[in-house]
């Protein structure tokens, strides 16, 4: 997984209250690391550098072992989810029409990999196991707006639709 | 007496230990097992599954490793099954696997290698998907994850014996991978180098930077002035990669071998050791009697050096500004030798052997340059890297005539040589503080309470009148044990040895790698050790303040110990740094 250089953390008042509290509660425990980890996700959204290295110093335990356990489990996430989530569906029926391209064409477009945000905090890429819509196939969400039935011709137009609608806000 | 339970291993009866693993029983039985992650007391997971047994009553195949024995159990250690199912999981790992043996560095002393030969495996069954590896190059010691089985050998090994845990295991299934956190290199995180990981490594995975071919070209230039110096533990160890049996003392043999790979002037640290203990013992007199900064803490291990700089700095001013023996090794050379035979410093190559890694980032440290502009070391090698050398110089190791080093330079005492075994450096130093301090002949030179194997030893010693209170501990998790002590303002020692590395130097990260069946069955830190002592009992010179190539070399050069020359070439500086 790459270290995301585009989105500088930063850490509002309430956070870091909340952050030290559950340190607070858990920390010391090293058997509490994972649910430690779920609730600072909770706070900041993500788990960039640096709360990793917060929970690393509050519950005494190595920066790496913090690292295996946020990669390990898919559910924590080291960069920022975007205002708007583009998922492709990478399940076989969507990935056999084409999904890999679309998500190709995203990555290009966006200027991300899987799993990052642009820099600007609006887009973010994370493609997706099977969803079961397979008639629709291949298949994108946009947070919950579904685009089926699309090629990767589209993706530029779809991003387009939400450049606008993130300057209309 | 120990509970005992009855078990049957292929038809056969037996009463062992209970509460011991089916391993341990087996081993305990004389039926060999083989295994790939397990180390004892380190790495217990049964996640290699090639420890496998078939036990009677169970539907599936045990790892014998984590299962425990009980009374009437009933096992087969080689059936059909268990055989089958050895091998296809050699196989799926061999799919994986960049299959380079033909010249990998532990091509021979690779457990992976042994068990695909024994199993008769076929190393292209399953061709599958080959995973995206990285490579982590440092000066010390490189990471190829595309050798790597995944055992976590390593990773228990840091976390464990050295409290530093640095490395892990990242992502999941497929992808995952041995590394630092946010994929850093070991350069970039609080890695202490001491190359305990790699010992532990099964495979070619982990294995040091080689210096080899730059040595050797320096060796076949003939412009240039090579000398060399073997640390005291090489000598007790270099013996195991040519066959010999664990613990025997090589040194004729080690120095002859020197000198037919051609280096000009061949020394020997033992006598740097000395010279490390005449300023070190002085510095500890004179902080005793003049409210010095107190427990002094020694400061020959470059791997407890970059521990203390991360993780303890507030106590730096407790380490000894002392350099390492290599160092003084190095700063001698430069300065006392290079003037001494008209040798031009820019004609002159430093060359240390080694147990340990960390001395190849030593060498380029800020302050360890006594010759301005020089570094005091140029190249250090393991004693790993000596072995290939030696076979690659085709020289026939086991038949050499014993040789002695070069003077001056080359004397050790054998207070010197201790310094390779934990507790050693402390009975060096009270060797020589007592009859410096006493002014009169020790009636005793065995110093017992600082010997043996054990993580920490404290112990009392009387200097004089005075109780001096002295603690000895290696492997970072113990001095971390000793470092907490400090912190919490409990401890009241006055001088502590520190090494690295569990057993100190015998046991470094550079020293040959046995297998895990050895390692988890004999100590080979005492049995290297005890070479040591064996040698120091026979000797006549113990003690390094009556090393007569000392009394010249100060006569000659440094003056006294502690002087202004000795200052300027044979101390250093140490810098906190941020983990
Ligand atoms: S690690 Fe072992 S099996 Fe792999 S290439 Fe090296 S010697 Fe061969
Ligand atoms: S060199 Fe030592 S500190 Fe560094 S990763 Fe290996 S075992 Fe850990
Ligand atoms: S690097 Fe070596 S010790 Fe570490 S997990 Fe891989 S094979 Fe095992």
């Amino acid at each position: 997984m790459k270290e995301n250089k585009g989105v500088c953390f930063t850490e509002t008042p309430e956070q870091k209250v909340q952050m030290d509290a559950v340190l607070e509660q858990y920390g010391g425990d090293e058997s509490n690391l994972l649910v430690v980890l779920q609730e600072a996700q909770k706070i900041y959204g993500y788990l960039p550098i640096e709360v990793q290295k917060k929970v690393a110093d509050g519950m005494g335990v190595s920066m790496e072992k913090v690292y295996g356990v946020v990669t390990f489990y898919s559910f924590l996430r080291t960069d920022p989810v975007g205002k708007y989530n583009f998922s492709v569906c990478m399940g076989t029926v969507c990935y056999v029409k084409g999904a890999g391209l679309i998500n190709e064409k995203l990555k290009e477009v966006l200027g991300i990999d899987d799993g990052q945000c642009t820099p600007d905090g609006l887009f973010a890429i994370a493609p997706t196991r099977c969803i079961g819509c397979c008639g629709l196939a291949p298949v994108m969400f946009v947070n919950d707006d579904v685009y089926g039935n699309i090629t990767h011709n589209d993706v530029e137009d779809i991003v387009e639709i939400y450049r606008k609608r993130a300057k209309n806000l | 007496m120990q509970n005992k339970v009855n078990i049957k291993i292929n038809g056969k009866d037996y009463q062992v230990d209970a509460g011991i693993t089916l391993l341990e029983a087996c081993k305990q039985a004389g039926i060999k097992i083989p295994t790939l992650c397990y180390l004892k007391d380190v790495n217990e997971l049964g996640a290699c599954r090639v420890c496998v047994v078939e036990v009677k009553g169970a539907r599936n195949l045990v790892a014998s490793c984590v299962y425990p024995v009980s009374d009437n159990l009933e096992v087969w250690t080689n059936t059909e099954r268990v055989i089958k199912s050895r091998k296809t999981t050699l196989e799926l790992i061999l799919s994986n696997h960049n299959q380079e043996c033909t010249s990998c560095v532990r091509s021979g002393s690779c457990e992976l290698q042994k068990l695909a030969y024994e199993y008769g495996c076929d190393g292209h069954k399953y061709e599958g998907e080959k995973q995206q590896f990285l490579e982590d190059v440092t000066d010390y010691l490189v990471r190829d994850n595309s050798k790597c089985i995944l055992c976590r050998r390593c990773i228990s090994t840091c976390e464990k014996r050295q409290a530093v845990a640095v490395i892990g295991a990242n992502e999941r299934g497929f992808k995952t991978n041995i590394g630092c956190t946010f994929n850093k290199s070991l350069n970039d995180v609080p890695c202490v180098n001491c190359g305990q990981c790699i010992v532990s490594c099964p495979t070619g995975a982990l294995r040091e930077r080689d210096n080899i071919d730059d040595v050797l070209k320096q060796v076949f230039d003939k412009e240039k002035f090579v000398v060399v110096a073997p640390a005291p533990s090489v000598r007790v160890a270099l013996g195991e990669e040519f066959g010999m049996p664990i613990g025997t003392n090589v040194e004729g043999k080690m120095i002859a071998a020197l000198r037919k790979i051609g280096f000009d002037r061949v020394f020997d640290v033992n006598f740097a050791a000395d010279l490390t203990i005449m300023e070190e013992g002085t510095e500890f007199i004179n902080r005793l009697t003049n409210g010095g900064v107190l427990p002094m803490i020694t400061s020959c291990s470059p791997g407890w050096i970059n521990y203390i700089e991360q993780y303890y700095p507030e106590f730096l001013p407790n380490l000894s500004t002392c350099k390492s023996p290599q160092q003084m090794y190095g700063a001698t050379v430069k300065r006392y030798y290079a003037k001494k035979f008209n040798i031009p410093l820019d004609k002159l190559v430093v060359v240390s052997v080694m147990p340990c890694v960390a001395k190849k980032t030593e060498l380029k440290r800020p302050y360890q340059s006594a010759a301005d502009g020089y570094q005091d070391v140029d190249y250090s090698i393991t004693t790993r890297e000596l072995a290939r050398m030696i076979k690659r110089m085709g020289i026939d190791f086991l038949n050499l005539a014993d040789e002695k080093p070069d003077s001056i330079l080359g004397e050790g005492s054998t207070a010197g040589l201790i310094f390779g075994a934990t507790g050693g450096v402390m009975e060096a130093a009270l060797r020589t503080v007592k009859e410096v301090v006493e002014k009169k002949p020790l009636e005793k030179i065995d110093f017992e309470c600082v010997r043996g194997t054990q993580g920490i030893k404290r112990a009392v010693v009387e200097v004089n009148g005075v109780d001096v209170k002295v603690c000895v501990a290696s492997g970072i998790a113990n001095a971390k044990v000793i470092m907490e002590e400090l912190k919490s303002g409990k401890a009241d020692y006055h001088f502590i040895e520190i090494m690295c590395c569990p057993g100190g130097c015998v046991n470094g990260g550079g020293q040959p790698i046995q297998p895990a069946s050895v390692q988890n069955s004999v100590d080979i830190r005492a049995l290297r050790a005890s070479a040591m002592y064996s040698a120091d009992e026979r000797a006549v010179l113990r003690k390094s303040h009556e090393n007569p190539e000392i009394i010249q070399l100060y006569k000659e050069f440094y003056q006294e110990p502690n002087s202004h020359l000795a200052h300027e070439c044979l101390h250093t500086h140490y810098i906190a740094r941020k983990k």
